[in-house]
């Protein structure tokens, strides 16, 4: 790929985003901004109850309300929809039985928005409880009542049993043996934006066009073609500017398949905007998660061995569920060589929101874990915990124990980054009582290596076409949702055709005009789109230096594109404008219109479960943080972050520091103080005034640390940068509170209360730790038995040409 | 059912009352007659067609709706139509002055400050407010300025950067060129 960094013009420079003026001026529409002439207003009546039958529906007092247009309820749309394949267990509307207060169960659309909300308090619904089903203990020792009857067994939704080399041998082995056990909890994304989405259903055309507040426009358009009964290419999906996602507008949405229902029956169309009560409920956040993990080691803290295993909540569907369940354990390995790794894993459902991706998807949880019981094991060996970490390191240019390939590596520059700006050296262990600082590590991935259902086909494709004006326009599905994507297209376009990132028109985000891109997940949007938006500007950039080469009189191989103009590099006075060189090209060659198209490298592993987990590449991150904790309250205040980065190559520092400042603050939320949480079957707190999360004054200056590596296999080198920097804030706050104080809290968030608690116990003996005390009684199935790749971790594979 | 004064059933928006409403949005005047329960927020939104002004509650608790009202920093969502009668409104479509941006708008552009940038608006007009009373505020009057309104993006580094870059352009016009 193009990591010939030879005078990169654009690449690389701190440029504003080219949507800052629109949104800086408040001229970007986001999906509430649209309206359409005849439009109808939607709402959503929602279950009162956790889990129950619905014995009766009656919607007539609803329906005579003057303005009302239409009502519909679980029978109108019936067909099950889900994210993935293995998981269509979804309806638009609960059929026969609720699984979570706050589902909806029957929708209206209204002129007006009063006249649909006073609608929905005229539809009386009559329900059946059973009993609610509300955590993983209760979801594993009640086979009865079953939340969904298609799964084999009880509440059981997915089982991962693994195991890499020979997991006894490597205990046998070990020096010392250590085992923990933690509870993260459950929090959700809490976009600024709520949900929102605009139907219109043209009759005459036989085509429904939505436009959708979400992260994965071609999946809501195969979801509402599934579950509309329609034909895919009568679905058009137009993704509007996301006013933050962060994974939680991933999925197809209850309100996506309504507005589009009501449309269809109505032929108006119809609006419908999340309450920010109904964004909670809409969730797919952070899964609660009980993880055990054990770790033999070497006296001088090599690893022989390790088991981990993972209990999630999975809330009431499936959701991404199924991936999310190996992700709780596959990322241990990109970081730290572990000779012999099983690791198993069990999903639950209970009658709560449903769990899903949130930044960070399924990883988040078991880094806190493994970063906190290597920091303990550290301490139980005298050893510095970054010394442990270094002598278990990955390097480049290797396959893990569980046959991921990593190609860049910078995770040893991250560390040696941190230790020297943070001061590690001489603060771990030696600031006043009260003050403590903490490490920990972790990586990501840049881009799922498998789409959510199967194909064969490019996971991005992008098409650039340059006409006579000398007018560059890139086309892409890819949805800007913060992160930059928008960006990143127009800033590779132009860093390879000579122009500016302001010179690139975008067409992106609809599933009519725009070629595939998968969506806004997984961090794959650099690395796939900006791979094909690559190859599309090269091609085009070809045409036109062959005729500009003619006319010229030079040849192609010297021609240079820069500032607009396209030149000789070795009499740069033989030059032409950048628009005159585009008009000779399609005056030989016709319309000047090219595409470029990625799919991730094959995946190594050919093991149930090896499609989570590959990646055409990783990013590694390394983090400081220092805290000043008060004994007296147990307050923990963040003094300060400092995080490395290995990005590859940024595209835009600007953005990549963007994302490590957002990174942290959305840790550092999850952390001290964000938590999803549920009493007597009810959300405890739905608003963003009881869900406590970090203002202004709770941030911490951060120092963000660039590492570049050069991905071979990245857009100029880059890799991921939008969801990897959170993943190690969380451990190194709870080692350093460890550090400031000498108590483990081993569950998040960390409270003042729980922080006080552990100090009383420590100061009557005890060992001044609150977490979770015990695992729960369950039987994984036997580990499927992996080899690990000969010679590990030595393997090499063969190259891809 | 209510019924306005034709007698004819209505919707229960349409059946409630209504007032009569003079403002100055943006420097321009308008005369409205809205439902007495109706909020700035909708008034600027819907009535008005300014979409700039963002929601994220509606029950003020995230600040996106925050618009200056005399120029001060009020919750749109929270404010009704009819008490601003006679009053000024500034919303993030006033803050270009003849086609220039203002230097709060190009420094958010340039530092980096906005990501998804629902919360910009807000953002903007807050920091206008702060910059129009105290032109070389500290970080923490920055801090405590912006602290109504929520970010989830940014963790605010580069929005407090942004305001403070703004705050030294608008305090040097010398290399405003």
């Amino acid at each position: 790929m193009a990591s010939a960094r030879r005078s990169l013009n654009v690449v690389g420079k701190p440029l504003p985003r080219v949507d800052a003026w629109g949104k800086a001026t408040g001229r970007t529409r986001y999906a509430d901004d649209l309206s359409l002439p005849r439009m109808l207003y939607g709402r959503l009546l929602l279950s009162t109850q956790p889990h129950a039958l619905i014995k009766r529906i009656d919607v007539s007092r609803a329906l005579e309300l003057e303005g009302v247009v239409a009502v519909i309820t679980g029978r109108d749309v019936p067909v099950r929809y889900g994210i993935m394949p293995v998981g269509q267990d979804e309806t638009a509307l609960a059929v026969d039985k609720v699984r979570y207060a706050g589902e909806p169960v029957a929708a209206v659309a209204a002129l007006d928005e009063d006249t649909a909300e006073e609608a929905l308090s005229l539809i009386e619904v009559e329900y059946e409880p059973l009993r609610p089903i509300m955590s993983i203990e209760e979801a594993l020792r009640l086979p009865e009542p079953r939340i969904h009857d298609y799964v084999p067994a009880g509440n059981i939704h997915r089982l991962a049993s693994l195991e890499f080399g020979d997991v006894a041998q490597g205990f046998a082995e070990a020096d010392y043996v250590r085992e923990d056990l933690f509870f993260f909890q459950g929090n959700t994304h809490l976009p600024m934006e709520q949900h929102s989405a605009l139907a219109y259903w043209d009759p005459a055309e036989g085509k429904l066009t939505l436009w959708s507040s979400t992260q994965t426009p071609h999946y809501v358009q195969r979801a509402l073609a599934k579950a509309l009964e329609l034909p895919e290419n009568r679905v058009r999906v137009i993704a509007t500017p996301v006013g933050g996602g962060f994974g939680g507008k991933s999925d197809p949405f209850h309100h996506e398949i309504c507005a589009a229902k009501l449309s269809m029956l109505t032929g108006r169309p119809v609006k419908i905007t999340l309450t920010r009560e109904e964004v909670f409920y809409a969730h797919r956040g952070r899964h609660p998660e009980l993880m055990w993990v054990r770790t033999g080691v070497k006296r001088d803290g090599r690893i022989t061995a390790m088991e981990f295993q993972a209990f999630l909540d999975g809330g009431a569907y499936s959701s991404y569920g199924p991936a999310t369940t190996y992700y709780a354990g596959t990322f241990q390995t990109i970081t730290y060589r572990i000779p012999h790794y099983r690791f198993q894993a069990v999903r639950v459902f209970t009658n709560k929101p449903p769990c899903g991706p949130k930044r960070g998807h399924g990883t988040p949880q078991p880094r806190y874990a493994l970063e906190v019981h290597l920091d303990k094991l550290a301490h139980d060996l005298g050893l510095d915990p970054v010394e442990l970490r270094l002598r278990n390191l990955t390097g480049p240019n290797e396959v893990t124990v569980n046959w991921l390939h990593i190609t860049s590596n910078g995770l040893r520059q991250c560390i040696e980054r941190i230790v020297e700006a943070s001061g590690w050296r001489e603060k771990r262990g030696r600031l006043p009582y009260g003050r403590g600082i903490g490490f920990a590590v972790s990586a990501y991935m840049c881009g799922a290596g498998l789409p959510i259902y199967y194909n064969d086909m490019p996971h991005s494709e992008v098409q650039v076409k340059v006409d006579r004006s000398g007018n560059v326009t890139a086309y892409s599905m890819a949805i800007d949702i913060g992160q930059g994507s928008d960006t990143v297209i127009a800033t590779v376009v132009a860093e390879v055709l000579g122009l500016y990132p302001e010179d690139i028109r975008l067409v992106t985000a609809d599933t009519d005009l725009t070629p595939i891109d998968l969506g806004s997940y997984s961090s794959r949007v650099t690395m796939m789109v900006g791979n094909a938006a690559y190859e599309a500007a090269m091609k085009a950039r070809q045409l036109i230096f062959r005729a500009a080469a003619r006319e010229l009189g030079v040849p192609v191989r010297r021609l240079e594109a820069r500032d607009r103009t396209v030149f000789d590099r070795r009499d740069p006075s033989r030059a032409l404008p950048f628009a005159e060189a585009a008009r000779l090209a399609e005056a030989r060659f016709g319309l000047i219109s090219t595409i470029g198209s990625y799919r991730p490298p094959q995946r190594l592993g050919t093991y149930k479960g090896s499609g989570v987990g590959p990646s055409p590449a990783y990013s590694y991150s390394a983090c400081a943080v220092e805290v000043q904790c008060d004994p007296e309250t147990g307050e923990v205040k963040v003094e300060k972050v400092w995080l490395a980065h290995d990005i590859g190559r940024p595209i835009n520092p600007i953005l990549v520091e963007g994302q490590i400042e957002g990174s942290v603050y959305m840790a550092l939320g999850e952390v001290l103080m964000e938590e999803q949480a549920f009493r007597k079957g009810q959300h405890r707190a739905p608003s963003m005034l009881d869900y406590k999360s970090p203002t202004i004054k709770e941030m911490p200056p951060v120092v963000s640390i660039l590492v570049e590596t050069d991905e071979p296999r990245g857009p100029f080198g880059a890799k991921e940068v939008g969801q990897g920097p959170l993943l190690c804030v969380i451990p190194a706050v709870a080692n350093a509170v460890y550090d400031a104080l000498g108590v483990r809290i081993d569950e998040t968030p960390i409270t003042p209360e729980k922080v006080l608690k552990a100090l009383d116990e420590k100061a009557k003996g005890g060992p001044g730790r609150v977490g979770p005390e015990r695992k729960p009684d369950f039987a994984f199935r036997e580990p499927t038995r992996v080899e690990r790749p000969p010679g590990w971790p030595h393997y090499r594979p063969h190259e891809e040409g | 059912m209510a019924a306005d004064l034709t007698g004819r059933s209505n919707t229960v928006a349409e059946a409630t009352t209504k007032a009569p409403v003079r403002l100055l949005v943006n420097g321009q005047p308008y005369e409205l007659l809205v439902p007495v329960h109706r909020t700035l927020l909708e008034t600027l939104r819907e009535d008005l067609q300014l979409t700039g002004t963002k929601h994220g509650c509606e029950v003020g608790e995230c600040g996106m709706c925050t618009v200056l009202l005399d120029g001060e920093p009020v919750l749109s969502c929270l404010t009704l139509t009819v008490e601003v009668e006679g009053r000024t409104v500034t919303t993030v479509e006033g803050l270009e002055r003849g086609g220039e941006l203002h230097p709060l708008q190009k420094a958010f552009a340039q530092m980096g400050a906005t990501q998804c940038g629902y919360c910009t608006p807000a953002m903007l007009l807050t920091a206008k407010s702060l910059l129009d009373r105290s032109p070389s505020p500290s970080e923490d009057e920055i801090r405590e300025a912006l602290s109504g309104v929520l970010c989830r993006c940014t963790g605010y580094i580069k929005i407090i950067a942004a305001v403070e870059m703004a705050a030294r352009q608008m305090g040097a016009p010398d290399s405003v060129a």
